[in-house]
Order: C-alpha cells, then sequence, then structure tokens
C-alpha cells in the first residue's frame, strides 16, 4: 500500500484535472470563440478509464480510505460511460439552449469526481464527503437554466430535500463512529462481526439512518419525492445524468456499506430492504402508468428500477451482488440514452417532453424513434437487449435466494411498466404528427454517434453479455 | 445452419427498415418475400436431412454461441431442429413464404414508406416466430415469444388512422402482457427447482419424478403457469378476447399471425414440454377442459356473428380449443397434426376473405355480401374448399387431424370432452357454410364498385384503374394472390395425407415422425400405440360420425341460410336473449371492462397517483410553478408547504424505519 499510495485515486485525478482544465479555458476564451470544452472532458474520462482497467485486479487502495478493487473500477467504468454520453449529448444542448459551456462541463465533470469517490470509498466520512460533492455539482445543474422557474424550483427542492437526508446520514455515521470505534467500512465490519451484539439498538438506529440517506439518494419509496420534480424540471440531459450517475454511484458505496460493513446484520435490515423495494417497485410502475409527461413517466420508471436493484441488493447471493453490477450498467446506459432522445428532441423554448410530442416521431425522424424505441424496450425488459438479462438476472437471483414474494411482486412490475414504455413507442409509430407541434428539431452529428454508440451497447449486452457478466462476477469475488 | 432459417428474415427486416423508404414496392415486397422463400428452401433442406437421419439421432443442435455464461449458470443461444420444430419452421416459412407473396398484391395501395414499414414488420415476425420454435431452451423461446408479440401489436396496430386498430392493438398487448406474467413466473420457478432451462434436460430431469398425480407440487404449478401464458398467446379462455379485435389489422396479417403460426405458439410450447405436462395431469386436465370449453364458446359466437374476418377470428379461437383439448389429453400428435392442417385452411379462409374485401374495397359485413360467386370465381372455388375442409368433409385434411384428435379424446376415456369438441366441429360445419353462403350465394346485396380508397394516392390509383377499370362488378384476386389461393388450396386437400389413420389402412406417418419429440430424451419412445382390432372398429364408427356431423353441418347451414333465410330470423327472434348473448359475445369484454380494467384505471390514477403523489407533486408543477414564474422568489415555495410535504413523508419513513428498528 505504501510504496505507490497514490495510483487507487488515479482515475480521479484524471476528472479532476479535466474540470480544473475546462475552467482554465473558460476563464481565457475570448467573448465568442467556440471551444471544444467538452471534448477536454471526454479526454479526462478516457484517461480515468484508461487507469481505471490498469488498475484491475490490482487492488489498489490509497490513504486507506479509497481503494480502487474491482467492484469500485466497474461502477467507475459505468461512470465514466455515463459522464461521456452525457458530454456528447450535451454538446447539442448547450449550444441550443445557450447554456454556460464552462461551468456546465465543469460541473458534470466534477459530479462525475464526487461519483467515482463515492463508489471507491472505503471510508463513511469519505463516501458522504464524495455524496457531497456529487450533490452541489447536481444540484446546481439541475437549476443551469436560470430564466427557467421550473428548473430553478426543482433545483431548490432538491437542495433542501438533499440537505435533509444528508443530515440523517451524518447521523448515521457519527452513531456507527459511536458503537465501533471507527469510520473505515472494514474496521467496522471486522468489529461487528465479532461482537454480538445483536440487541444494541445503537448500531440498529445507526444503520437505520444511514439506510435512509442511502434511499433518498437512489429515491426509494417513501423517500421518493424529489425525484419527479427534480428530473421533469431539470434539462433532459441532465435528468439522464443524475438519474444514472447518482444512483450508480449510491447504488455502489449503499452495497458496499451493507455487504460489507454492516454483513454481519443482514438479518436485520433486509426485511426493511424488502419494505422498501416492493413499496418501490409497485409505486414507480403505477403511477408511472398515469403519467402523461415522458421525463416524468420516464422519472418513476428509474423509481422502480432502483426497486429492481433493491432486489439484488436483499437477494445477495453471488449472482445477486453481480447482477447488481450488471444492472447498473445495462439501466445506466439505456437511460442516459433515452434521455438524450429527449434531450434532442427539445427547442430552446420547448422542452417537447409530452407523451404528444412523439406523436408520429417515426414519419419525420425514423432514426430517432428507431433508437428510442430500443431504449424503451430495453427499459421494459425485452429480450434480445440489455435490460432482459439484467431482469433476468436479478429475478433469477431473488428465486434461488428463496425470495418468491420479491420475484413475484418484481416480474408483475417490470410486466406492467412496459405498459408505459410502450405507449410512447404505440405514439412515435401509430400516431399522425400532430399538426400543431413544429417539426422536431435536426440531430447534431456528435449526438447521433453519442445515440447509435448506447444502441450498440445495449444490444451488445443483451446478445453477448457473457464477457460483462464474467467482469461483474470478478469484481464482487474480490469484497464481500 | 440452421441460424440462417432465421437470419434470412432477419436481413429482410434490415433491408426493409433502414432502407425501405427509397425502395420501390417492387423491390421492397420482392425482397421480403424472397428472404421467405429462401428461409423455406433453408428449412426443406435441413429437414430432409433430418429425415435422413435414424429415428433415435433425429435432432440437428446448433449452439450460435454461449449467450449467458456466469458461474454454474451456462445458457447457450441454442438452436435444435427436431421432428416437432421440423413441422414447425415448414409451416412458418411456407405458409409465411405465400402470404409474403399475397401481400406484395394486397398492401399494393400503400405509400411506398408504409409498404415498406408493413413488409419490415412482418419479416421480423417471421424472425422472432423462427427463434421461438427453434430455440433449444425456454429463453431463446422467450426471445422469440415476446418478439412475436411485439410485432403482433404493431401489426394489428398497422393502420393506425382508424382508433379501432390501436385500441385492438393495446389489447391485445395488455392481455398479453398477463399471459406473459405468468410464463415468466412459470419459467423461474423451472429455473429456481431444476437449475436448468434446456428443454431436453428438463425433460430427462422431470422424466425421472413420479407424476403429481392427484397432488399440486412444483411440476403442476409450473406448467400451471406456463399454460396460463399459453392461453394468453393462443388466445384460450380466459385470455381470449384480444384475437377477435386483433381483425383489425391487414387481413393477411390475420392470415400469418392471427391464424396460421403466432397463436398456435400456445399449442407447440406444450408439446415441446410434453414430459413436464405429462407429469402434471392435474394440469393437463385444466388444459383440455379449457380447451374444450373454448372450441366449444368461440363455436357458438361464430354462429351469429357478421364480420367476415370476426366470424374467421372466432373459428381460429375455436380450432385453437379443440388443438389444446388435444394436448390435454395427452395426444400430443394429434394436437399438432391439427395445428399443421388449420395452418392450411385457416390461411387459405383469411386470404380468401382478405381477396372478397379487397374486392368490395374494405367491406367486411357478410350481410352486405352476397351473390360474388359468379364474380369471384377464383375466390369463391378455393374459399369452398377451405370451408370443406375445416368443416372435416372426408378427404381434405381438416377431416384427418380432427378425426384423430377426437379419436383420442374419446379412446383415452373423455367422453364428455369428446361430446364438447364434437358439437363444436358440428357447428363449425354450420357457420362455415353460413359465411359461404351468405358471402358467396343469394342476391347480390351490395352495390359495387364501393368508393376507390380515400387513402390512395393517385399513381396507386392509376395503377388499379386497369384491374378495376370502369366496370361495375367487382374483380377476382390479382394474380398473386390468385396464386396463393390455389396452392393454399391444394395444401388444404392434401395436406392431410401425412396423417391417414391406421382404420383406413394408412400408416399415421406424422404422428410416427412426432413420436420422439414428445419422449423423454435417451427414454424409448414410448412408441406407436398399435390400435388393437376393438378400437380400430372404434375409430371406423367414429370416423363415420365425424363424417356425419360435417354432413349435418353444412345441411343445417343450406336449411337455414340458403334455402330458408326466414328461419334464421324467426329463431333469433324467437331467442332474442340467446341471440343477443351471443352476438354480444357473451358480454365478457364488458364484464372484463367492469371488474378488471376500470379499477385498475381507477386505482392507479385516483388512488396511488392523484391521491398520493400528485396531490403533493404535479400541484407544485402545475400551481406553485405558475405561482414562481412571475416573481422568481424561491422562498415563497417553502411557505406553500409543498416542500414541507415531502420532507413530511420523508420524516414519516424515518420514524418508520426507525420504529422498527426499535420497538420491534
Amino acid at each position: 500500500m505504501m510504496d505507490t499510495p497514490f495510483n487507487a485515486v488515479v482515475p480521479m485525478l484524471c476528472v479532476v484535472f479535466a474540470a480544473l482544465a475546462v475552467m482554465m479555458a473558460e476563464a481565457f476564451r475570448g467573448r465568442d470563440e467556440q471551444m471544444a470544452l467538452g471534448g477536454l472532458g471526454i479526454v479526462g474520462l478516457v484517461g480515468a478509464a484508461v487507469s481505471s482497467m490498469l488498475l484491475w485486479n490490482r487492488n489498489a487502495s490509497s490513504f486507506g480510505v479509497i481503494v480502487a478493487d474491482n467492484f469500485g473500477l466497474f461502477v467507475t467504468m459505468t461512470l465514466v460511460i455515463v459522464g461521456v454520453l452525457t458530454i456528447m449529448f450535451s454538446s447539442v444542448v448547450v449550444r441550443r439552449d445557450g447554456l454556460p459551456a464552462g461551468e456546465y462541463y465543469a460541473l458534470v465533470l466534477f459530479a462525475v469526481v464526487g461519483m467515482i469517490m463515492m463508489a471507491t470509498a472505503n471510508d463513511l466520512l469519505v463516501i458522504f464527503i464524495a455524496l457531497e460533492i456529487l450533490s452541489l455539482a447536481v444540484y446546481v445543474l439541475t437549476g443551469i437554466r436560470r430564466d427557467d422557474p421550473r428548473a430553478t424550483e426543482a433545483a431548490f427542492k432538491y437542495f433542501l430535500l438533499g440537505a435533509f437526508s444528508s443530515a440523517f446520514f451524518l447521523y448515521g455515521i457519527a452513531f456507527t463512529y459511536g458503537v465501533s470505534g471507527s469510520t473505515r467500512l472494514d474496521r467496522i465490519g471486522a468489529f461487528l462481526a465479532a461482537q454480538s451484539m445483536s440487541d444494541s439498538p445503537l448500531i440498529l438506529v445507526a444503520i437505520g439512518m444511514l439506510l435512509v440517506g442511502f434511499a433518498f439518494k437512489i429515491s426509494a419509496v417513501p423517500f421518493h419525492m424529489w425525484t419527479p420534480d427534480a428530473y421533469e424540471g431539470a434539462p433532459a440531459v441532465v435528468t439522464g445524468f443524475m438519474s444514472t450517475g447518482v444512483k450508480a454511484a449510491a447504488f455502489a458505496a449503499f452495497t458496499r456499506v451493507f455487504l460489507s460493513a454492516f454483513e454481519p446484520f443482514s438479518v436485520d435490515w433486509a426485511p426493511m430492504i424488502w419494505i422498501l423495494a416492493v413499496a418501490t417497485m409497485i409505486l414507480g410502475t403505477v403511477v408511472g402508468v398515469a403519467q402523461t409527461n415522458v421525463k416524468r413517466m420516464l422519472a418513476y420508471s428509474s423509481i422502480a428500477h432502483g426497486g429492481y436493484l433493491l432486489v439484488g441488493l436483499i437477494a445477495a447471493n453471488d449472482v445477486g451482488k453481480a447482477a447488481i453490477l450488471f444492472y447498473l450498467l445495462a439501466y445506466a446506459v439505456t437511460n442516459v440514452a433515452a434521455f438524450g432522445v429527449i434531450a434532442l428532441l427539445g427547442t430552446r423554448d420547448a422542452a417537447n417532453d409530452e407523451l404528444r410530442d412523439f406523436s408520429g416521431l417515426w414519419h419525420g425522424r425514423p432514426a430517432l424513434a428507431a433508437l428510442m424505441t430500443v431504449c424503451l424496450l430495453s427499459l421494459g425488459g425485452l429480450p434480445p437487449t440489455a435490460g432482459f438479462i439484467g431482469k433476468w438476472y436479478i429475478f433469477s437471483a431473488a428465486v434461488s435466494a428463496g425470495y418468491y414474494g420479491l420475484a413475484i411482486i418484481g416480474v408483475l412490475t417490470s410486466v406492467v411498466s412496459v405498459f408505459f414504455y410502450l405507449r410512447v413507442v404505440v405514439m412515435m409509430y401509430m400516431e399522425e404528427r400532430d399538426p400543431g407541434l413544429a417539426a422536431p428539431a435536426h440531430v447534431g452529428g456528435v449526438g447521433m454517434v453519442a445515440l447509435v454508440a448506447s444502441i450498440v451497447v445495449i444490444f451488445y449486452l443483451g446478445v453477448l453479455p457473457t464477457r460483462v457478466l464474467d467482469l461483474a462476477a470478478e469484481s464482487i469475488s474480490t469484497i464481500f | 445452419m440452421l441460424a440462417l432459417i432465421p437470419l434470412f428474415p432477419l436481413l429482410g427486416f434490415l433491408v426493409n427498415a433502414l432502407f425501405g423508404r427509397r425502395l420501390s414496392k417492387t423491390v421492397s415486397g420482392g425482397v421480403a418475400s424472397a428472404v421467405m422463400v429462401a428461409s423455406f428452401a433453408v428449412s426443406a433442406f435441413t429437414v430432409w436431412g433430418l429425415a435422413g437421419l435414424p429415428v433415435e439421432e433425429r435432432a440437428i443442435d446448433q449452439t450460435v454461441y454461449t449467450w449467458i455464461a456466469s458461474g454454474d449458470f451456462v445458457l447457450d443461444l441454442a438452436l435444435r431442429l427436431d421432428p416437432l420444430s421440423a413441422v414447425m419452421i415448414l409451416v412458418i416459412t411456407g405458409i409465411g413464404s405465400l402470404i409474403h407473396i399475397y401481400s406484395t398484391a394486397y398492401m399494393h395501395d400503400e405509400v411506398d414508406s408504409e409498404f415498406a414499414r408493413y413488409f419490415s414488420y412482418l419479416n421480423l415476425f417471421a424472425a422472432f416466430m423462427l427463434v421461438l420454435v427453434l430455440g433449444a431452451n425456454f429463453l431463446v423461446m422467450f426471445v422469440g415469444w415476446e418478439g412475436v408479440g411485439l410485432c403482433s401489436y404493431l401489426l394489428i396496430g398497422f393502420w393506425f388512422k382508424k382508433p379501432s386498430a390501436i385500441d385492438a392493438g393495446k389489447k391485445a398487448f395488455v392481455v398479453n402482457r398477463i399471459g406473459d406474467y405468468a410464463f415468466i413466473l412459470g419459467m423461474l420457478l423451472l429455473f429456481a427447482r431444476f437449475g436448468t432451462l434446456d428443454f431436453q434436460q428438463l425433460a430427462a430431469v422431470v422424466a425421472g419424478i413420479p407424476p403429481e398425480v392427484g397432488v399440486f407440487g412444483v411440476l403442476s404449478i409450473a406448467s400451471l403457469l406456463l399454460f396460463v401464458g399459453a392461453t394468453g398467446k393462443s388466445a384460450q379462455i380466459p385470455l381470449y378476447v384480444w384475437l377477435p379485435d386483433a381483425m383489425e389489422g391487414p387481413t393477411p396479417v390475420s392470415a400469418l399471425i392471427h391464424a396460421a403460426t403466432m397463436v398456435t405458439a400456445g399449442v407447440y410450447m406444450i408439446g415441446r414440454n410434453a414430459v413436464l405436462f405429462s407429469h402434471a395431469p392435474e394440469t393437463l386436465m385444466i388444459v383440455a377442459v379449457v380447451g374444450a370449453l373454448t372450441a366449444l364458446m368461440a363455436a357458438t359466437i361464430g354462429l351469429v356473428q357478421n364480420d367476415m374476418k370476426r366470424v374467421l377470428a372466432y373459428s381460429t379461437v375455436s380450432q385453437l380449443g379443440l388443438m389444446f383439448l388435444a394436448m390435454g389429453v395427452g395426444a400430443f400428435g394429434a394436437g399438432i397434426f391439427h395445428l399443421y392442417t388449420h395452418a392450411f385452411f385457416k390461411a387459405l379462409l383469411f386470404l380468401g376473405s382478405g381477396a372478397v374485401i379487397h374486392a368490395l374495397h374494405g367491406e367486411q359485413d357478410i350481410r352486405n355480401m352476397g351473390g360474388l360467386k359468379k364474380d369471384l370465381p377464383i375466390t369463391y372455388w378455393t374459399f369452398l374448399i377451405g370451408a370443406l375442409a375445416i368443416a372435416g368433409v372426408p378427404l381434405l385434411s381438416g377431416f384427418f387431424s380432427k378425426d384423430e384428435l377426437l379419436f383420442e379424446a374419446f379412446r383415452e376415456g373423455h367422453t364428455v370432452l369428446w361430446l364438447m369438441g364434437a358439437v363444436a366441429s358440428l357447428m363449425t360445419a354450420a357457420y362455415m357454410f353460413r359465411l359461404v353462403f351468405l358471402t358467396f350465394h343469394g342476391e347480390r346485396r351490395h352495390d359495387a364498385p364501393a368508393p376507390v380508397h380515400q387513402l390512395e394516392d393517385e399513381s396507386a390509383a392509376q395503377a388499379h384503374d386497369d384491374s378495376h377499370g370502369a366496370g361495375a362488378r367487382p374483380h377476382d384476386a390479382p394474380p398473386a394472390m390468385a396464386f396463393v389461393l390455389i396452392v393454399l388450396a391444394l395444401g388444404s386437400v392434401l395436406a392431410g395425407y401425412v396423417g391417414v389413420p391406421h382404420a383406413l389402412g394408412g400408416h399415421n406417418q406424422l404422428a410416427a415422425w412426432l413420436a420422439p419429440s414428445f419422449a423423454a430424451p435417451g427414454g424409448v419412445a414410448e412408441g406407436l400405440h398399435v390400435l388393437s382390432e376393438g378400437e380400430a372398429a372404434l375409430e371406423f364408427t367414429l370416423m363415420g360420425v365425424s363424417t356425419a356431423i360435417a354432413l349435418g353441418g353444412i345441411a343445417i347451414a343450406v336449411l337455414i341460410w340458403l334455402r330458408r333465410p326466414q328461419i334464421a330470423a324467426s329463431m333469433a327472434e324467437r331467442y332474442p336473449v340467446v341471440h343477443r348473448w351471443l352476438l354480444n359475445k357473451y358480454y365478457v369484454d364488458e364484464a372484463y371492462d367492469a371488474t378488471v380494467v376500470q379499477p385498475i384505471r381507477v386505482g392507479s390514477e385516483r388512488a396511488l397517483w392523484r391521491g398520493f403523489d400528485v396531490r403533493v407533486i404535479d400541484g407544485a408543477v402545475n400551481g406553485v410553478g405558475a405561482i414562481v414564474a412571475g416573481s422568481a422568489n424561491i422562498l415563497r415555495l417553502l411557505q406553500t408547504g409543498m416542500v414541507r410535504t415531502y420532507a413530511g413523508s420523508m420524516l414519516i419513513g424515518v420514524v418508520f424505519i426507525l420504529g422498527y428498528y426499535l420497538w420491534r
């Protein structure tokens, strides 16, 4: 550990330097000068990806609190993909909507830094710091369209409630420290395993508090209330970013904390998460059915997907753990792309995210409609897409761990959820273009490249998932 | 080699989906049909190879690649050609090719891009259907299962300018989702219990378990769940309601998807898992009863419907019911035999009705038809052959298969089920000839030519001029359509001769061919049941009964709808309740709407959304957003109570969680 103490943070450093470079470039930019700021960010993210690959199987650790184990690196790669796709979609949106490019890209990159840190942190306090880094960036990104009252409102609500949940999280850390004398996950785990203190209310309170903090970030019911507002108010591309990046990072930390440090208490927390998972899947799906705004519908859908991920966490057998990682990747790519389509459909003045805005899209923009269809089918878990494999894995993990009830409810909700995804598909193919609507915007080259790349990944994960499943299996074998 | 069979249509799909807008109709229709013919050629070739193998080695496996492999769970994307799937692929690619060819003429009035869209869906459907029947394990089958469903909805709603088409697509979708739900659970249960989804491995494991007689164990539950999935896909009670509405799609689609292939997937699935179902006799009994009830009920509805395609749709439901009846009494070979002959004559009947509808410019109500015999000779004669075949008139294909399955039901001791099937057959003959007589015989009750399609554009109208002419008479099917009708008519006559019963000195080659597919791997195929002399006599007697039923049904139709049309009217008057009951299809749709659809809709919108999320969330966006818009005074938000409500919700969650831990 001591000879190369920095190597575990190299992926993060790459992104940090990219973010700083973006800020510097923005500062020295001429008034009307065009700069490929997003390109700088992508360079940094690619650097993070390359360094992650080099760190694979090394189990590197820096300062004792950041560990670049395979689990963290897998999530890091997922986050890098989310970041790259987001930046590519953003390049269209930032120019179109006249967003402040320098701030925007820097915030995205800093948020990614926070996410990576969260995924690789091995210490509750560092997790908290990471959580705040990413949260602050995302709060601002939510309200980056300062002239849009809905965005500002969404950002403010998100911020207030986020602060509220952070408080619980901190209390959870404090209680944990009080009981175990450490904030390091490995030491907490060792301490709890050694002590037979299953009756101590303090540690249960700590677990409960931390659970609240995580549940908020992954928008589990009943901590989901901010989600539809924030997702609908934010620019679509930011929504895509936070509905995947934040969720992936939070889930990584959630999994790590609960399956390593609090693993001895799984008998106590599993029933609670069971309840959260069921409530989340049902509410996300059922309420999603009633939505007429596509962004809002996808917001509820992403709530429901959080529920499926929780199923994997409960069924914490080997299949379940690997399933979480695979599902995160599949969901992240799909959801970013789906929001990317919405973002590309919008204009500076109109979001064009109502269901009827998609009417007849096939006739005007066949490529966009086809790509959106693939994303929606993947979200709905239809074969042969990434979403199908992910769902199959999650639910078969649940069944083989004996959680039949969860599987029955999960399959039911995912079957119902296809209903609202397909509503958009029906709208695109089986409706005439509403004559009152403006023709859909032209999609720039970069946006299209990003979309096609996502579709390729979705099909790759659906048709040839073995390689990635192996990587996911390797990732969990090293830590838990 | 096997992979080529679904790959060809997939290729056709890609061509039409990617470049369809730029292709002329000739090219896109030609490509779509050519890939199907190519796929048929490959199928025929591989099946030929299969037939050349000794009986116990008749299976060709191809692992395309390892689809999912992690830990001890390995799942190949594997295809398997065995006698059962051989029959299926020949039906799918053979009849599929014909229907593609037919469609090139039938859909000619569509604009180019719509024409290409149609063929891309149709090709994609064929590809998925072939995956469904070639899949060597449940997951591959499921890929096809979901895929054909998707294509089916897209094609039902193809003419999206008709709101009824969109509703029908939606209905098909929702109903099928219910079936799929059960199907997935069945798969998960089998996987959890046996650790494999490969059909052969499953059969091998299950073969070692004693049949669950009188108990409802894992096998029974799993097979019942799978069967619920089958009732969705194959339109059986209680999930049959979507199929009649699916007739909103173009007629060739009804012929291919909603008669010949996709709807038989459920029957195929049971045949594919014959060992599993045989070890769950309780489930099999349910299958048989549901099949018989469906056959009977759909036939009664078919007697009074007035839409030409709906009559055929209920007929399909009824015939599928007979297939399930056969599967349920354990006569898997007979069920598949009927599936195979049914594909011919039902496709023929649908395409014939399509030719009529085409000639009458979209008219589908048989009350407005009549007297078309002279104007549409090819359509008439081929349709008549189809009707004779489905009625079960001796020497035509339907006779052999229907007779076989009724005989098996009787022989297995299910006399009541046999009687239900026989009555359904009687009604089948009656309503089919009602259809023939009202459509082709008697007085003309229509004014031809009807106004030209409004959707038609200039060029299409012009192209049509030479065939339509300015004449007052409807024209018979154009060459591409006529060709297909004639081929299918030949098939409807001849297809049954692969299964001539023993009683008539035949060998029932089809049953012998299929037998290995229904046995556990490695186990000895049960060997064909050799009929004792008494049984042969029984079969002969039943054959006579079947013949009498077919002819009796036709005679009834002659009497009521040809000779004395007033009988029908007076019967409807004398039993108004029964008539209305049947005309309204037992009010099942209404019952579903009242008991299932409305409560769910209300529950979703009011209880959970409006009550729980909207009051707090949507109020925020709509109401508060408006308030804030002008002032940008963010802090006012706090005073609206919105954020407080959110925080309150979180607090409840916190209290709940901590309370649980502290006071449990």
